[in-house]
């Protein structure tokens, strides 16, 4: 037994969190470096993870697996070519959110910490779990340390948003519970390398299809069951808000594909038009809402439904380019909206504010933080050299391969986008400074240009260079497909 | 004599409570001697009970009562945590003035009944048995005899408890006039074909089961009582005859009327839906945390009672560990009940948890951990103790009970992560004291500590359950 890397990354979070838990609450900077410290080693461990993959394979690698209940469950974790950028994504993520935490949260730091810690290890678990069970435990035990994190340290209205948070995603997941069971009755395992050779029945997909949907539209999250999102998104904390826009939601995409695709290839294919429909009216529904806002937290919560619905519009084309395009249009989000909210959080942290008409003209006062915040702007609009175009161009040429109409409608989307992005950063960058607050405003110190910084040069840099990115999943969703496309060939012959 | 070595415990517990009685007789002021002293006699009883844990099952007497695994685990379960209860309470009893020597004498005596319960394998001993226990409770409930309150919920749950024994013991005739015998294997043997007399009997002798479970719709005593009896009352009424009774359920209903499991199943699925759908509405509005742990150890119930109604093997398995994770998490939510106290006064209104965190991290802490767990969110113990009983459910395809169920834990959820709110999110009150005994806080600290780590190796527990084969 080699030594086991998934796990220890999965473990050293919490291992962080329960050192942090007997550390005296006054010892702020002790606090602060210890959690800086466990995040970037995990950062870095998940660097070398990927150094040491082997992308010409698409088998899953790094396998441990070991008895967890007796005859029953086996915790088995191991990564491919698609989970591992996930991995690497929440990695590079949480250590930012750590920074971040130096101007935003004011009291309760150490438990916000571990929070974000505990997280982090639930976050990477759900992307390497390869057990039904095992990632259901991860998928929804985030839903403890995020309703505290949104609860505690949000907003004006966080009770509501959080208890909203809590009970849409548990209601949507239940459903999920059910489904695994019923698998593990059906099939005789929850092991997921097991049910991608064996295959399940298809005259059970559909429902279990269905059940799985419903916990990952919650938390996608697709039209209609979206509400949660611009509420939990706008009174949580900015390192809350980045976690959930930059990660969480990714739990979903990379749902719909291991699971949902993986296990139902029948029942995806039946629901694909149902997916297109309800992914278009997100796309499009949510971008006009999202012009309309006056609060810039909102503003970025109803793009990143826009955004993710390209995403599951791109994975259900079942082509090469879409499937491709809606992983890195997951990994460029990420980022991207990450970027957005830590940009938020720096304005918020300075005015306390989020309404767009309370600002204007912050190019007089913040120069450098206008030109990062351009960078971002154009990233999430998909401008050509940042990540957020190729994301967007290769999820439209799937779809066009696929359905013209659907592709048409879905570029509409495009320009909506830019048309709410670029209309947001020219209210609140360019015009006159008219709000005498904001004179007084200093602009970026250290740490927030060095986040925003390294986040910039990530857009930019993978925009013009996606191989690093493309050359890790090409193979395992190559194959991906060949096997979705066996088993809907078999399932064809054997109905003729 | 053998026979009477294999219900020692049985004995040796009915001459403690004897000795004990002449004891307080004599002794002027032992109350506090006799408590601390029942509490080793229940560590003896276990130690002598673990002892006898037969390598095959051993009828006795007539064949009318039964010692194998299966009694001797729950007997140790309820011996068990008879003992931690008394550990947890005894300042709370001190300190409410109700420490006389009757107080734990009567403890005793309901242990002795449960226990005879559970080996019941005739109905009369059942019976017996049973009358024992909720006897010895009535007393208890109302033995705050200056409270109102207290006296209200004593003369409540006896009347009702009668009414529900009284349909018990029809039941039993019914039985025996059909089945000609009051032995559960005589009655096995006897009721062959399906005769209308029986299957009145069996739902009568469900309804007076279902009544000391708190099962929906036999539950309307369970709020009131709950919320009037002293505090270390209500954590007994919470978990102890809730053991005994569901393990009389399964003895009684795998037991002689196997044969019948398609007539019995529609009540038992009827009494669980209703329980668990009912309790999670209920206890929305409660104000008093008593009451709203009635209404949820109702909900509770009804995840019990579904793995029952499966009618496999891990049906009755799953149960089993859903009540012994069940019985964790009770005896931590009360003691959080107990460390709630300023200058001798306790606090048992919901809004008391108020801002709990500021001034009681610790405290609050683990109280965050048994709600989330009583809510079932993973990766906490409550979580596996429904999981078992979906996986069994689901096995025999019956989705619509597991739904109904898993809905019924999102609505549950709302009043659990209410109290979570309270504590975390809202302002702080005043400070409560800190000086709890080191038996209450070790309690605490143990046992939200299993619930939370329980899924590192879940075997642990699940393990005990491996054995019992009833069917």
């Amino acid at each position: 037994m080699n030594f086991p890397i998934i796990s220890s990354l999965i473990l050293l979070p919490s291992i962080g969190a329960l050192f942090l838990f007997f550390i005296n609450s006054k010892n702020v900077t002790g606090i602060k470096y210890v959690s800086l410290f466990v995040s970037i080693i995990n950062f870095l461990i998940s660097i070398y993870l990927w150094l040491i993959f082997d992308q010409s394979s698409y088998e899953f690698q790094f396998v441990e697996s070991r008895v967890w209940i007796k005859d029953f469950i086996n915790y088995k974790v191991g990564v491919d070519g698609i989970s591992i950028l996930f991995i690497i994504l929440t990695t590079f993520i949480t250590p930012l959110c750590i920074l971040s935490v130096n101007s935003s949260i004011k009291n309760r730091l150490k438990e916000f910490l571990i929070a974000i810690l505990l997280m982090e290890t639930l976050m990477i678990g759900v992307f390497c779990s390869l057990d039904l069970v095992i990632f259901y435990l991860f998928f929804e035990g985030g839903l403890i340390p995020m309703f505290l994190i949104i609860g505690i340290w949000g907003g004006g209205r966080r009770v509501y948003s959080a208890f909203k948070f809590f009970l849409f995603t548990l209601l949507g997941s239940v459903l999920m519970l059910i489904a695994v069971i019923s698998i593990y009755w059906i099939a005789g395992t929850t092991d997921v390398e097991e049910l991608y050779k064996l295959g399940i029945d298809p005259k059970y997909q559909n429902l279990l299809w269905l059940a799985f949907f419903s916990s990952f539209a919650v938390k996608t999250p697709m039209w209609p069951v979206h509400t949660w999102l611009p509420d939990a998104h706008v009174e949580a904390p900015t390192a809350g808000s980045v976690l959930l826009a930059a990660i969480l939601l990714k739990m979903a995409g990379y749902g719909f594909i291991r699971f949902s695709i993986g296990l139902f290839p029948v029942a995806s294919e039946y629901f694909v038009p149902f997916i297109f429909v309800i992914s278009l009216i997100a796309i499009i529904y949510t971008s006009l809402v999202a012009l309309m806002q006056d609060d810039m937290k909102k503003l970025i919560a109803y793009s990143s439904v826009a955004h993710m619905g390209f995403v599951t519009l791109g994975l259900f084309t079942f082509t090469q380019q879409g499937v491709e395009g809606g992983i890195f249009q997951m990994i460029s989000h990420g980022i991207v909206s990450a970027a957005l909210f830590f940009s938020v959080g720096v304005v918020y942290d300075r005015t306390h504010s989020r309404r767009i008409n309370d600002y204007g003209g912050l190019v007089n006062v913040m120069p450098k933080y206008s030109i990062l915040l351009m960078v971002f702007t154009l990233g999430s609009l998909g401008l050509p050299g940042t990540t957020g175009f190729i994301g967007e161009f290769l999820i439209l040429m799937g779809t066009f391969k696929k359905n013209f109409l659907v592709a048409a409608i879905a570029s509409l989307g495009v320009i909506l986008g830019a048309a709410y992005m670029l209309w947001l950063y020219k209210r609140v960058v360019f015009g006159e400074l008219t709000n005498q607050k904001l004179l007084k405003v200093i602009d970026l110190n250290k740490v927030e240009l060095s986040i925003l910084t390294l986040l910039a040069l990530g857009i930019i840099f993978f925009g013009f260079y996606p191989d690093p990115f493309s050359n890790t999943y090409s193979v395992s969703v190559e194959n991906f497909l060949n096997e979705y496309n066996d088993k809907l060939n078999n399932y064809n012959l054997q109905n003729q | 004599m053998t026979n009477l070595f294999y219900i020692s415990t049985e004995i040796f517990l009915s001459l403690s409570i004897l000795t004990l009685l002449l004891i307080g007789v004599f002794k002027k002021k032992s109350g506090s001697f006799i408590y601390n002293f029942s509490c080793i006699i229940l560590l003896v009883g276990l130690a002598i009970n673990i002892n006898l844990n037969p390598q095959f099952p051993i009828d006795l007497f007539n064949n009318s009562y039964k010692i194998d695994y299966f009694t001797t685990l729950i007997k140790s379960v309820i011996l068990v945590s008879a003992f931690i209860v008394m550990l947890s309470s005894f300042n709370y009893v001190k300190q409410n003035d109700i420490l006389k020597i009757e107080y734990p004498i009567l403890i005793l005596s309901s242990i002795l009944g449960m226990l005879v319960m559970v080996s019941s394998n005739d109905l009369i001993v059942f019976y017996v048995g049973l009358e024992l226990q909720s006897l010895a409770l009535y007393v208890l409930a109302a033995f705050k005899r200056d409270n109102i309150l207290s006296s209200e919920s004593g003369l409540k749950y006896f009347i009702l408890s009668a009414l529900s024994s009284g349909l018990l013991l029809y039941g039993c005739s019914l039985i025996y006039g059909f089945s000609s015998s009051t032995n559960f294997d005589l009655i096995y043997q006897n009721s062959g074909s399906i005769e209308y007399g029986i299957i009145f009997g069996i739902v009568f002798i469900l309804v007076g089961l279902a009544f000391k479970i708190t099962a929906v719709p036999f539950h309307m005593w369970a709020p009131d009582v709950y919320d009037g009896s002293p505090t270390s009352v209500t954590v007994i009424f919470a978990i102890l005859p809730k053991i005994a009774a569901l393990t009389v359920f399964i003895n009684f209903l795998y037991g002689p009327f196997l044969e019948m499991f398609d007539q019995w199943q529609a009540v038992i699925i009827f009494l669980s839906i209703g329980s668990m759908v009912f309790g999670a509405i209920a206890a929305i509005g409660q104000k008093k945390l008593k009451r709203l742990i009635a209404y949820s150890s109702i909900s509770h119930m009804g995840f019990a009672l579904a793995g029952l109604s499966v009618g496999t093997n891990e049906g009755i398995q799953n149960s089993i560990i859903y009540l012994i994770i069940y019985l964790i998490m009770n005896i931590a939510f009360f003691c959080c009940l107990f460390m709630l106290k300023r200058e001798n006064k306790y606090f048992d209104k919901v809004e008391d948890l108020s801002g709990l965190s500021k001034n009681h991290p610790l405290l609050s802490l683990s109280l965050m951990i048994i709600l989330f767990s009583l809510a079932g969110i993973p990766p906490l113990a409550g979580f596996f103790a429904k999981f078992y009983i979906f996986t069994a459910v689901i096995e025999q395809s019956m989705y619509f009970l597991a739904i109904v169920g898993l809905l019924s834990t999102v609505i549950a959820a709302f009043y659990y992560i209410r109290l979570i709110k309270l504590m975390y999110f809202d302002e702080q009150k005043e400070k409560y004291d800190l000086n709890h005994s080191i038996g209450l806080k070790m309690i605490l600290v143990i046992s939200s500590t299993i619930i939370l780590i329980y899924f590192i190796n879940p075997n642990i527990i699940n393990n005990f359950v491996l054995d019992i084969t009833l069917i």
